[in-house]
């Protein structure tokens, strides 16, 4: 599962960020998007085109190509 | 007197210029923008120690914000390459005390550099008030380096931070540290021992380079690997990396690093910080769900784009007015004092009108980038592309992209600094090489004189609405198409902070205006009026004996005729016939190169009318009609909808794109599809 299969207002626990682009993967990780952390869903635009997430303090805006690289596992 | 060099670093957002500006107490030379300013600043003033009473001459080096050390973005670029490679005493980190982990990632990486680092952390005022309390005396001893906290907006802790820099700057070598796992710790030990037993002569501490070797770091790579030592220590350090291997999934010693930095920095946040449970009232949340409202958000961002739009191009026009009368007025002036000969045409004819093309757009410079700078640091402009980035990608655009696009209606050359904000070079360019076809406000008279002349005036309106959609529409076309063919290859990811609002730096805009407009005077105006004097040169010789039979009228058309540009524009009318073209067009277009104001005065010269023609003057209406066919027409109008913008864009756009190439470039793919299109627009209006 990954982050655009969840909606808005779901909390999820990343469990992998599954890109070769090591740079981008070092990009999510300097923002706190990294395995083992959890997030929260705050709202996608129309089309499901970004998406907003929130870890701890900081809110992050995501495009669908790099929202779909990050595996999650919810938490209820 | 002793001199500190101080790298100012840290990650966006985290008030590193309000605090160099409380610290200095001195005008701060230019403001980062963000996403503009990819430059270091540098202020330079005097510190005294209050216990010694010695002073320090203090330079404080301000880097653009990095979220990280890595080549990511133009800033972090700038950053990186500063820390590792320039001559510097002290960093001084600035830290974000309400979002403490993350920035705590970053300071890792500017401690493992093996500099002297002081942090500051900053925004405790903020931070307090959210129930965020940081024991900096336990951070200063996991870190190994002083933390003091500090409000710029309050002026609390300022001179706190200056002793600390001052008692850090005076020791000999620095004690910072990050502690890492076991196994890597190992290792450190292991490759420690052996420099030791080498009695290794390092300039770093033999920690920092043992880490420094484990990340594989190249330059260190490239330093030692001359040195005798190396056919040693390369063993101790292979069999390092596989004893970390063991405890690790994977073999990237990038990532593993990357874990163990946030593993550190999140541990180093549970111990010494606490958060009361306070339900914190977040305005930044309140705001965003009507700012950000699936459905209200688009219609709230085009209302304040139309209000900026209205304000840079109506407020605007009110000086530009006075500026136009000012400098006709010392061009007239320039005629009494020099008289009517060659000087005098050269002051009255190029110079003084060209310096007038150069302020003349100063104040929609300066209002449209108060506002761009009004929307960045209140955190907004971060929302708009949040916002249409959906839209604008599908044609390679980036959602930051519609502001330069849209301020492209009123005028190209601040459209093309207003393309600034776009932090990828990709983007930015796509974006710069499509302003071009949003008809800007010059075009407008050349549209309103040719729909005016052709179609009747219930039709005219939306012919003129259509030329603008139109022109739109081939522009996001053009995008896709360069996306696809030019600049290819991977997108660039979309993954951007969204920062809190805050009430914006009065102080800090001003600076960001007043940058703006200084570096648009002084780079794109000398071309500007270079250009200027050389179009009047092309215009006004060679000198031509004129028939004394003439009138004024027919001594105007003869003299430009003669002139170099009426010679090219005879000389290009093969390439215009085919659009149905004849010569006095492709003159006027090419005067048009000029600015586009000058397409309808020309024409009236060519067309034999008097001087003072508009587009609402019947006379040329008429002529128009009489003298032009209707394919033609459209040919031409087509041609100026998308054409090379006017000289003072064109050099307003090599600056931005950052070379004469890109202009080439420009110039080949404008005329090219302006060709095409004519050519297209003029045949299917003749078989209809």
């Amino acid at each position: 599962m990954h982050l655009m299969d969840l909606k808005k207002g779901d909390k999820a626990m990343i469990v992998n960020i599954d890109t070769k682009n090591q740079a981008l993967k070092k990009r999510l990780y300097s923002f706190g998007v990294m395995p083992g952390e959890e997030l929260s869903i705050k709202r996608c635009s129309l089309g499901r085109r970004t998406m907003e997430i929130k870890i701890d303090t900081t809110l992050i805006a995501l495009r669908a190509e790099e929202a779909s690289i990050i595996q999650v596992k919810p938490i209820i | 007197m002793e001199k500190i060099v101080i790298a100012l670093a840290g990650q966006p957002n985290v008030g590193k210029s309000s605090l160099i500006n409380a610290i200095s107490d001195a005008k701060l030379k230019v403001g980062n923008f963000s996403g503009v300013t990819v430059d270091k600043t540098e202020i330079a003033f005097i510190m005294r120690d209050d216990v010694s009473g010695k002073a320090y001459e203090v330079h404080i080096i301000d880097l653009p914000g990095a979220y990280s050390l890595t080549d990511y973005t133009m800033e972090e670029k700038v950053t990186k390459r500063f820390l590792q490679s320039d001559e510097y005493d002290i960093i001084v980190n600035v830290v974000d005390s309400t979002n403490l982990k993350r920035n705590l990632i970053f300071t890792t990486q500017l401690i493992e550099t093996g500099k002297k680092v002081v942090i500051a952390l900053n925004m405790s005022d903020e931070a307090k008030k959210e129930g965020i309390y940081i024991d900096e005396a336990q951070l200063s001893s996991i870190l190994g380096v002083p933390c003091v906290k500090t409000s710029a907006l309050n002026k609390k802790g300022l001179n706190t931070l200056k002793e600390a820099i001052i008692q850090t700057y005076e020791k000999k070598q620095t004690s910072s540290k990050v502690v890492y796992s076991d196994p890597i710790e190992e290792e450190i030990e292991n490759i420690i021992n052996f420099l030791n037993e080498r009695h290794y002569k390092s300039t770093l501490s033999y920690r920092h380079l043992a880490v420094k070797l484990l990340q594989e770091d190249e330059e260190t790579y490239k330093k030692m690997h001359d040195e005798p030592i190396w056919i040693e220590l390369l063993p101790v350090i292979r069999e390092g990396l596989q004893h970390i291997y063991l405890h690790t999934e994977t073999k990237d010693i990038h990532e593993i690093f990357s874990d163990e930095h946030f593993a550190f920095a999140k541990g180093a946040t549970m111990e010494v910080m606490t958060q009361q449970n306070t339900v914190i009232k977040n305005p930044t949340q309140k705001i965003d769900t009507v700012l950000l409202n699936r459905f209200l958000g688009i219609p709230i961002f085009l209302f304040f784009m139309w209000g900026l739009f209205q304000l840079t191009f109506k407020l605007g026009s009110i000086p530009m007015d006075y500026i136009d009368v000012i400098f006709r007025w010392f061009s007239a002036q320039a005629i009494l004092i020099l008289g009517d000969g060659e000087l005098g045409s050269l002051v009255a004819d190029g110079i003084i009108p060209g310096v007038g093309a150069v302020v003349m757009f100063l104040p929609n410079i300066v209002i449209l980038f108060f506002g761009i700078a009004l929307l960045e640091t209140t955190g907004y402009m971060s929302r708009v592309a949040f916002l249409l980035d959906g839209f604008f990608h599908k044609f390679g655009l980036h959602g930051k992209s519609f502001i330069p696009l849209v301020t492209g209606f009123g005028c190209s050359v601040p459209a093309y600094m207003a393309a600034r904000t776009l932090r990828s070079v990709k983007d930015r360019l796509i974006t710069l090489f499509i302003i071009g076809f949003m008809s800007c406000g010059a075009r407008l008279p050349i549209y309103v004189l040719f729909t005016g002349a052709f179609f009747s005036q219930a039709k005219a309106g939306n012919i003129l609405f259509l030329i603008y959609i139109v022109g739109a529409f081939l522009g996001l076309i053009m995008a896709k198409i360069l996306k696809t063919f030019v600049f290819k290859g991977e997108d660039e990811p979309f993954v951007m902070e969204m920062p809190k609002y805050r009430m914006p730096s009065w102080k800090l805009i001003w600076h960001t205006v007043y940058g703006q407009a200084k570096s648009y005077l002084n780079k794109a105006g000398t071309f500007i009026l270079a250009a200027s004097i050389f179009i009047w040169f092309a215009s006004n010789y060679p000198k031509v004996e004129i028939p004394s039979t003439f009138n004024a009228n027919q001594s105007k058309t003869y003299k430009l005729e003669q002139s170099y540009l009426g010679q090219i524009g005879h000389a290009s009318e093969p390439f215009f016939a085919p659009l149905g073209m004849d010569w006095r067009m492709a003159v006027a277009l090419e005067a048009g190169l000029a600015a586009k104001e000058v397409v309808i005065s020309t024409l009236g010269v060519l067309y034999s009318l008097g001087e003072e023609v508009d587009e609402n003057s019947k006379g040329l209406i008429s002529k128009i009609k009489a003298n032009i066919p209707f394919a033609s027409a459209v040919s031409f109008i087509v041609f100026v909808m998308i054409y090379l913008p006017c000289l003072a864009a064109s050099m307003v756009f090599a600056q931005e794109a950052g070379g004469w190439k890109y202009l080439v470039y420009l110039f080949i793919m404008t005329t090219a599809s302006a060709w095409i299109l004519s050519f297209l627009a003029y045949r299917i209006t003749l078989l209809i």
